[in-house]
């Protein structure tokens, strides 16, 4: 079914006149290393079809064994989401015909969750604090891939065939799923990638999945419907699948509260549906109605007994839990002394854990913070990279200012010494020998050099006799520039001083 | 009594991909009909103290380590393929969307 094209309504109108909501399911692959129901090796860009087992093949006779590890990891994730742990729950079929559930039904938790009724404090880019209610986390497992061959665009419309690589099927997964998040009005799109980056940085602190967003370790779904007032009840919702970065999150939120807005502004209804989002023009696009030809015939899963984590169990998790990134960041901020924009700009640049090692290298936090978010980020958004993808780790940054710091080389210097370390040279220490950039200690060369700076100009040295310092400056200018910027300014002056006697 | 109708089998039939004749779809909404009203007597002898449950056995907590063991060949895996291409199953062009 397609709807005619309609206006899209401009955003800053559509949220004055509509109030939306948003509800997010969130998928994240945990990090164990064997599958949810059998032990196949899960591991990143392996040969297709090799690390699949007959469980996840899905043949005959084939029975799951439930992996421990991502039972833990699941109430790992719960309780760090202020949840609820069942006493008690269990698996169900989730039956369906789809070439990438090699089963014919998905092994997932239906109506028993393993965790339910939590929270989660989400933080905005200017400090606001919004609680999102955590509905439930539940344990499935993934399915295989597609790759949808022939066709103009290599979307599935067009296709000729498809080719299936089942490595990701029966990859353990925990979808958590928010209650309808209300009352955040504008802030709608900003509030859904807030939430899926703090999920994010929890399943990272909680060491449960390595979280890569271009990997498609974290997944979103987002929900979203419009309602005349806060007053009024929920409007019919669109669920825009697979939103695989945070940035992709934000727009998909707020292009769909301005298409929702243009279908209600032209007196028609919102369809219940699953969109598609296209990272290229950052629209939606319909997919599937849903209909109630979807039933998916859940049913209790006879090959597995149900998951009774004891409370001993539970309450030995809670007391591993790491701290949680929100707490972390404030602490941080108190320890390193930073205001609290210096402090955003370091989360937003993704500086925190890099400062933070380098802290723990023993560099002062404003040295470390001076270095990541000035030469480095000047850097790395040059090359359009990260600042985790530059060649160049914490301990590096915390020799480099260690050497700054003991007065071996200067700041000029440092930045060649930076260059070093980002061309591949080796560490400071090296770099600064290699490229003899050490700050000229040894009098006998600067003083020479003093010498001709002053023989060049005559006048100075006249000048700065007579009782007037202001000239000085030329003079150490002329010095550095002959020592090519390895003398230290603070000497050449005391030295040129001397010599003229002053 | 519950009764099943024809509609009901075969819908549950179409979801499940399974092709019935039309006497079999009657057939079955006889047997299926049977089979649920014998399983709706087990509800007027269940008391509030049998809670209900999905197992026959009483265990619970059956867990795998979290270790490797070696995967099928790919050759194995692929074995039964009716089609396949590049070390992946080659399946006919998907219309629908999960």
């Amino acid at each position: 079914m397609t709807s005619p094209t309609l206006e899209l309504v401009a955003y800053d109108d559509a949220v004055r006149r509509y109030d939306p909501v948003i509800g997010i399911e969130v998928h994240v692959e945990l990090g164990t290393k064997t599958k949810m129901f059998c032990a196949a090796e899960v591991a990143y860009g392996g040969e297709p079809n090799s690390q699949v087992t007959p469980v996840s093949l899905g043949l005959p006779g084939a029975l799951p064994v439930l992996n421990g590890t991502a039972v833990e990891h699941a109430i790992k994730i719960g309780l760090a989401l202020n949840c609820t742990i069942a006493e008690s729950c269990r698996f169900a079929r989730k039956n369906y015909f789809y070439p990438d559930v090699p089963k014919n039904f998905q092994t997932s938790q239906y109506d028993e969750p393993i965790a339910y009724d939590g929270w989660l404090d989400v933080e905005l880019e200017d400090g606001t604090i919004v609680r999102v209610e955590i509905e439930r986390a539940h344990m499935e497992e993934d399915a295989g891939k597609n790759t949808h061959v022939g066709g103009a665009t290599g979307r599935i419309h067009g296709a000729e065939y498809s080719l299936v690589d089942y490595n990701r099927a029966g990859i353990p997964l925990v979808e958590i799923v928010t209650r309808p998040i209300t009352g955040v009005g504008d802030r709608a799109p900003e509030v859904a990638r807030a939430y899926v980056q703090t999920l994010r940085d929890i399943f990272r602190a909680l060491d449960v999945s390595e979280a890569r967003m271009e990997r498609g370790n974290v997944r979103a779904d987002v929900n979203l419907s419009l309602r005349p007032s806060p007053d009024s009840p929920l409007g019919t919702r669109t669920e825009t699948k697979n939103v695989n970065s945070f940035r992709s999150v934000e727009r998909a939120v707020r292009f769909e509260i301005s298409r929702q807005a243009g279908v209600l502004d032209a007196g028609q209804k919102v369809i219940q549906e699953t969109r598609h989002w296209h990272e290229d023009t950052g629209v939606t696009t319909s997919g599937r109605v849903k209909s109630d030809a979807e039933d998916y015939r859940y049913f209790p899963e006879p090959d597995l007994v149900p998951v009774a984590p004891s409370r001993e169990w539970v309450e030995e998790i809670r007391a591993t839990l790491p701290e949680m990134p929100v707490a972390r960041r404030n602490r941080l901020q108190a320890e390193w002394g930073y205001a609290d924009a210096e402090m955003r700009d370091v989360v937003n640049a993704g500086a925190l854990d890099l400062i933070e090692a380098t802290v723990a290298a023993g560099t002062s936090a404003a040295g470390a913070r001076k270095w990541w978010m000035g030469e480095l980020a000047r850097r790395a958004k040059q090359d359009d990279q990260t600042l985790e993808d530059l060649t160049v780790t914490p301990a590096q940054i915390s020799a480099l200012q260690a050497l700054v710091d003991s007065g071996r080389i200067n700041d000029k210097l440092a930045r060649q010494v930076l260059e070093g370390v980002l061309a591949g040279e080796g560490d400071p220490e090296d770099i600064v020998v290699s490229r003899g950039l050490e700050v000229v200690s040894d009098d006998g060369p600067l003083l020479a050099a003093i010498d001709d700076a002053l023989a060049a100009q005559p006048d100075i040295a006249a000048k700065v006799q007579g009782g007037n310092l202001g000239p000085v400056g030329a003079i150490i200018g002329a010095v550095m520039k002959a020592t090519r910027g390895q003398a230290d300014a603070g000497r050449v002056r005391e030295l040129v001083l001397e010599r003229i006697g002053q | 009594m519950s009764t099943i109708s024809r509609d009901e089998v075969a819908r549950v039939a179409a979801l499940a991909r399974i092709d019935l004749r039309s006497d079999e779809v009657d057939r079955l909404a006889g047997e299926l009909a049977v089979i649920v009203e014998s399983i709706a007597r087990v509800s007027q002898v269940a008391t509030a103290d049998v809670p209900a449950t999905s197992h026959p056995l009483p265990l619970t907590n059956v867990f795998r380590a979290d270790v490797p063991v070696p995967a099928l060949p790919v050759a194995d895996v692929l074995a039964a393929a009716p089609q396949q291409e590049d070390g992946r199953f080659l399946v006919p062009q998907i219309l629908g969307e999960e």
